[in-house]
């Protein structure tokens, strides 16, 4: 078993900030070539600055079935294989579910869940003949504890864990995991625009009394694309400072 | 070069693991030859990279047996 995760290839979503960001500088770190996407051409620039030599950042729109064929096609074409998939990027749209509006839900289930169906499928192939992969998808806390004005969000949040476990189960056998890593509240743009009675209620209920960092979820994605984690699959790390122990 | 059919069976001993000898005609990948659904998932790739070409999930669906490949390739076949 090779113990260096030097030379792989990895595709990270959401790139461009807070957790995606810490992602893929961190498999940078471990050699691995990241290619990293955002929703704009400037958030890709963005990230093609950051990784350097260590990868590029590309534009992709998770729902499009057509920018995910044309994005994977592109790292075939210039890095070979693709050996991790982090399923990253995300977005909320929030209210309570009385004044929910179905774009609200249609708009978080495509781009948190069916985006994660959309490329898992895209890779599968090319894991499969080689018989090996990593896929992780990042979940929330929210997922399993639920949160007032997120049905949405938790909906999908908590559909990536089943779908990871359903996966896992079909593909063990041929050398690929897929894993989950559930942050809690982490310090990045997206719990920003939480509340500030939010924000309060949450803290009372954080043991470690702080938000986390990006890094600090971004070390349990590389752990579980690392080669010493080859027979963990269909699991859930959460890493939330205490918040919901599970 | 070798027939449609001693390709298919090769491909067949390939990725299934299978003695020549097991494969026979009328021989379905899940009932004699020890396959499970992803086995012959991983048959049908391997049967669009040989042939050149792609064989839609409805019809992959129903290639079961080995005849049922060789009579799908036969009939599509590029070359």
């Amino acid at each position: 078993m090779t113990t260096t995760m030097q030379g792989q290839v990895a595709l990270v979503t959401g790139a461009s900030r807070g957790i995606g960001k810490a992602i893929a500088e961190q498999l940078a770190a471990q050699g691995v070539k990241v290619i990293g996407t955002a929703t704009s051409e400037k958030g890709a620039e963005a990230i093609s600055a950051y990784l350097g030599e260590h990868g590029e950042g590309r534009q992709l729109d998770v729902t499009d079935a057509d920018s995910v064929a044309g994005v994977l096609a592109a790292i075939d074409e210039t890095y070979g294989q693709l050996d991790i998939l982090v399923n990253n990027a995300g977005i909320t749209k929030d209210n309570l579910l009385m004044r929910l509006k179905d774009d609200d839900w249609d708009a978080v289930m495509d781009t948190n869940l069916k985006s994660v169906y959309r490329l898992s499928k895209a890779v599968m192939r090319g894991m499969m003949k080689r018989r090996s992969g990593r896929i992780i998808n990042i979940s929330s806390v929210v997922g399993t504890t639920g949160n007032p004005g997120q049905t949405n969000y938790c909906a999908a949040k908590a559909g990536l864990v089943g779908f990871s476990k359903a996966l896992a189960q079909e593909i063990a056998a041929r050398g690929i995991t897929v894993n989950c890593v559930a942050p809690g509240f982490i310090d990045t743009d997206m719990t920003k625009s939480l509340t500030e009675d939010q924000k309060q209620a949450i803290f009372a209920n954080i043991p470690a009394s702080r938000l986390g960092q990006p890094e600090e979820v971004a070390a349990a994605v590389v752990f579980l694309a690392s080669p010493g984690a080859a027979y963990i699959t269909g699991e859930t790390i959460h890493v939330n400072g205490g918040l919901a122990m599970v | 070069m070798s027939t449609i059919e001693e390709r298919v069976k090769k491909i067949i001993i390939e990725q299934l693991g299978v003695k020549e000898e097991e494969v026979k005609s009328e021989a379905s990948f899940e009932n004699d030859l020890g396959a499970d659904s992803l086995d012959t998932v991983e048959l049908v790739m391997a049967l669009e990279e040989e042939f050149e070409t792609e064989i839609p999930d409805e019809e992959a669906e129903k290639i079961k047996t080995v005849q049922a490949a060789i009579d799908y390739v036969t009939n599509h076949a590029n070359d």
